[in-house]
């Protein structure tokens, strides 16, 4: 999200802090001083994570700090789940199973831990899935039923709240 | 009022036990075990019948049978705790549809019949004016039956959750506890005599299937049967994996589910949160329910054990007794 501060002190804190509040986190702050603008004003570029469905009241809160939103970026990958795969995961080659989530542009593998005990004993990995919402994040776990089927992996799915 | 027990395992005992000690006001007409029986109008002594069977392994007239007892004792409500068959239900379902053809009231443990044939033995029971309930069939002590069909009379269930197999969860306790791999695991529960010497039922997830379908079928409008329902068990489940659900802070439980809305109906070793109200330790059995005016409620207890299991069938008696004796009038 790219802001409009004025600079002056304590202003890019005002504009962070409703982030913190709502429970996200702060990836990268671009602050870039050369690029004054006319009224003292300066640009601020930030890449950030936030809980699903906070966005709205994001923006109205940096708003409320008199700091102007000049362009919202793309919205990727807030949705995220932890499941387990237990199987012959290395021998049935481990970056095809990833690959089929990566590969859909829509849901990512952003960490994969994994156990292996010895070559004939089955491995055992923690893989975080993440989407940019929960209708992209049923089609991830849709393909990923799939490889577990097709590959014979005992796939472990969290057990969710209803809505 | 009157009961015929057809049954003398850990169950069985232990309603009549249960029945001699507390002094309910129920009087054991007749009893009956795999290969004999005994009946007496007038009140059979329970002292005596648990004492014969102690000794000779029969509890009566080795002339007489359970199916004897079901067709001429005089009984208001037949107990129905012999061993669950899980494939054709019998010979439970053939006693339990002849007590209900006669206008008796039946109360059972056995998962075989509840599951298989349930529209036949509720509509039956409905042609004839009588109850049949259940609530042993499923999570032991906890009255879920009760809870569904009363407490929350009025609610739509939107879900229900539940650890319903106390050996599974024993095998993933120990397993996340002890670092113990699922063969280690496995073997201590038989030793601790919470496994049979053939576990299969257990740990392919058949049993906690079984009992998903008595839930669903109490709660749902819509029929359904064990082919309905998706089966994972816990016997591919390794200890790395319990370990790695550990390292976020969360574990592996064997979870039935039922989400009748979205036409789920699963079991499946599932991930959740160690804070999360099912997991619960070694053999217990936990239930959650959701519904539209209640919203979340959980029950936990526990699933087995003999007196545990009387619990739940003598308040399915009491039950009958209370609010449906009016067919048969209790005796001074």
């Amino acid at each position: 999200m790219k802001l409009e501060i004025k600079d002056a002190p304590g202003q890019l804190i005002a504009a962070l802090k409703p982030i913190s509040d709502l429970g996200g986190n702060i990836i990268a702050v671009i602050h870039q001083r050369d690029e004054k603008q006319r009224g003292g004003m300066l640009s601020v570029q930030i890449v950030l994570e936030l809980p699903e469905q906070r966005l709205k009241e994001l923006t109205r809160m940096i708003r409320e700090q008199g700091v102007n939103i000049q362009r919202i970026g793309h919205e990727r990958l807030l949705y995220q789940k932890a499941v387990m795969l237990i199987g012959h995961l290395i021998h049935t080659d481990l970056g095809d199973t990833v690959d089929r989530i990566d590969c859909t542009g829509f849901a990512e593998v952003t960490e994969l831990n994994i156990s292996m005990p010895a070559i004939t004993q089955v491995s055992s990995a923690r893989l975080l899935i993440k989407a940019v919402n929960k209708e992209d994040m049923e089609q991830a776990m849709a393909i990923l039923r799939r490889v577990a089927r097709e590959k014979e992996f005992l796939l472990v799915e969290p057990l969710e709240e209803i809505e | 009022m009157r009961v015929a027990v057809l049954g003398m395992g850990s169950v069985g005992r232990g309603v009549l036990q249960m029945i001699e000690e507390k002094d309910l006001g129920i009087s054991v007409t007749a009893v009956a075990d795999s290969r004999s029986a005994l009946i007496d109008k007038d009140g059979i002594s329970i002292d005596e019948v648990l004492e014969a069977k102690a000794k000779s392994g029969f509890c009566g007239d080795r002339s007489l049978t359970a199916m004897d007892v079901v067709k001429k004792a005089a009984y208001d409500v037949l107990i129905e705790v012999t061993p669950t068959n899980a494939d054709t239900g019998e010979p439970a379902l053939t006693h339990i549809l002849t007590a209900l053809e006669k206008g008796r009231h039946v109360v059972t443990s056995n998962k075989g019949p509840i599951s298989r044939e349930f529209s036949r033995i509720r509509s039956l029971a409905a042609a004839r004016g009588v109850q049949v309930r259940y609530e042993a069939t499923v999570g032991g002590a906890i009255p879920v039956m009760h809870m569904l069909e009363h407490g929350l009379a009025g609610n739509r269930v939107l879900a229900v959750f539940g650890v319903l197999n106390g050996t599974c969860n024993f095998i993933l306790t120990r397993m996340a506890a002890e670092g113990l791999t699922y063969e280690q695991a496995l073997l201590e529960a038989r030793e601790m005599g919470y496994a049979e010497a053939d576990p299969t039922y257990d740990v392919k997830g058949i049993d906690p299937a079984v009992k998903l379908v008595i839930l669903a079928n109490t709660f749902c409008r819509k029929p359904v049967t064990l082919e309905d329902v998706e089966i994972t068990g816990i016997d591919l489940l390794t200890n790395d994996a319990l370990r790695l659900a550990e390292e976020q802070h969360c574990t592996i439980r064997l979870i039935a589910e039922a989400i009748p809305d979205r036409g789920i109906l699963r079991v499946a070793p599932r991930l959740l949160p160690l804070s999360h109200p099912l997991v619960v330790e070694g053999t217990l059995n936990a239930i959650t329910i959701e519904t539209d005016m209640a919203g979340e409620i959980t029950l936990i207890g526990k699933g087995a054990g003999s007196v545990e299991t009387a619990s739940a069938i003598i308040g399915d008696l009491l039950y009958i007794r209370n609010f449906h004796a009016e067919r048969h009038p209790k005796k001074t």
